[in-house]
């Protein structure tokens, strides 16, 4: 049978727990930060254990295919920097017809490459955790990004590593545009199949609407929180919802949210 | 059960929340990511006492919980029945044999994912669910099944490794001592 200290130690540690469940979500952020920041040393030893074995590969790869990789880079380099001149006028335009029609003027994000450090090791949430933080001018809320679209938001942030939570999660919403069209919708996990990888819904878009598959879709930028034209992906199909008073369409992400190792977070 | 033992399975612990969160081929290849410490909170309810089960299970239950969005403590609970449950019966159970071993750990790993979603879903989270979240917990248990006598086989090479051999029995007996000569 039990005895008396042993009977101690579980009251306790159940109140403990008790204590921590009725934790205010933001207090509970914090605790949760300092708890995995033990783990801190681990994810630096496996991120030099990355890096290392990346060097030996560099090392091990012909030179011959590396002259042939910078060549390409630098032709591509070349077409980016056409681009960019082009895209300065087009900003230099817009910004001038926004002054003409008294229209606030659209804040330049910069970008900061963060590498994956972690998962969530539960089944149920999509989340992860990147090695930048409060010292690298992350805070709540700030979009992530991959050269393929949109991946999530940054959700808590302590000193030197930040929560992200991912496109699909329930807890995850985005005001959405269905490119070359003014339809406007909700980004929200797929209610269908809410484990698949790569496919949510676009909630709340009008029963009048003309959607159809093969469309982009693109982040709003209504909210404020989010800048506008992010792809988020296409458009599979779609059904009527609410006795055909509204459209949800399930749509397949952009970006490959199943094979993230190194993202970008848009900072203000 | 010395000390070190005890550090020992709150390393292992520890290294486990760490792979579940850094190792990504379960969940590739499967679907679905394997939880190791109902195998070890498992083998810790029929070698220790109460206070190691409970501080695994807050120890364990903990660092899971701060690399998720789980709720802090959510899997604390389901850890900590467990290990009673166990211990409280830990007499009946044959620990020795690998069948139970596999029984135990496949039972613990199906239990445990169910008891954290009752708690999630009592504290007002929405997770996500579906007929995908089936197989993810088959995965799961069958996972912690296969796992749980890789753990005691893990823990009992540590045991010899670590631990001071135990004194063998000599074969001199005063009882059977023949006594020559006159008394």
């Amino acid at each position: 049978m039990l005895k008396k200290p042993q009977y101690l130690i579980l009251i306790v540690v159940v109140l403990i727990v008790l204590a921590l469940l009725k934790l205010p979500a933001e207090t509970m952020g914090k605790v949760k930060l300092a708890i995995s920041g033990l783990f801190l040393p681990l994810f630096g030893l496996a991120g030099s254990t990355h890096q290392i074995a990346e060097k030996v590969g560099n090392t091990l790869t012909p030179r011959q295919d590396l002259l042939k990789q910078i060549e390409q880079l630098k032709t591509e380099n070349q077409e980016q920097k056409i681009q960019i001149e082009q895209d300065a006028n087009v900003l230099s335009e817009n910004a001038r017809l926004r002054a003409a029609l008294n229209w606030q003027r659209q804040a330049k994000w910069r970008v900061k490459l963060a590498r994956v450090i972690a998962r969530d090791p539960a089944n149920w949430w999509r989340s992860l955790q990147i090695n930048l933080g409060k010292h690298d001018e992350i805070r709540e809320n700030l979009p992530v990004v991959t050269s393929e679209g949109l991946v999530g938001r940054i959700q808590s942030v302590s000193d030197s590593r930040a929560q992200v939570i991912l496109l699909g999660d329930p807890e995850f919403r985005v005001a959405a545009v269905i490119g070359g069209t003014n339809e406007t919708g909700i980004i929200t996990a797929s209610s269908s199949s809410p484990q698949e990888q790569g496919m949510i819904d676009l909630d709340m878009l009008s029963g009048a609407s003309l959607v159809h598959p093969g469309q982009d879709v693109f982040t709003w930028g209504a909210g404020g929180i989010f800048p506008g034209g992010i792809p988020i992906g296409k458009i599979v199909d779609t059904h009527p919802k609410d006795y055909g008073l509204s459209i949800e369409a399930r749509v397949k992400l952009a970006a490959n949210l199943g094979a993230l190792e190194e993202v970008w977070v848009m900072v203000p | 059960m010395n000390r070190l033992h005890s550090i020992l399975i709150l390393a292992v612990a520890f290294l486990a929340v760490f792979l579940e969160s850094t190792w990504n081929l379960p969940r590739r290849m499967l679907g679905a990511q394997i939880d190791l410490l109902p195998s070890l909170m498992v083998y810790t309810a029929l070698t220790n006492g109460i206070g190691m089960i409970a501080l695994l299970a807050a120890c364990g239950g903990l660092w899971l919980d701060s690399l998720s969005l789980n709720a802090l403590g959510a899997s604390v609970l389901p850890l900590l029945s467990i290990g009673l449950a166990i211990h409280s019966s830990r007499e009946l159970l044959m620990r020795d044999h690998k069948f139970a071993q596999m029984i135990l750990g496949f039972s613990a790993a199906a239990f445990q994912p169910l008891g954290t979603l009752f708690i999630l879903l009592n504290v007002g989270a929405a997770p996500s669910l579906g007929w995908v979240s089936l197989w993810q917990w088959l995965v799961m248990a069958v996972g912690g099944g296969v796992l749980t006598p890789v753990c005691f086989a893990l823990f009992d090479r540590l045991h010899h490794a670590f631990d001071y051999p135990e004194a063998s029995q000599v074969s001199f007996r005063p009882d059977r001592e023949i006594k020559r000569g006159r008394r």
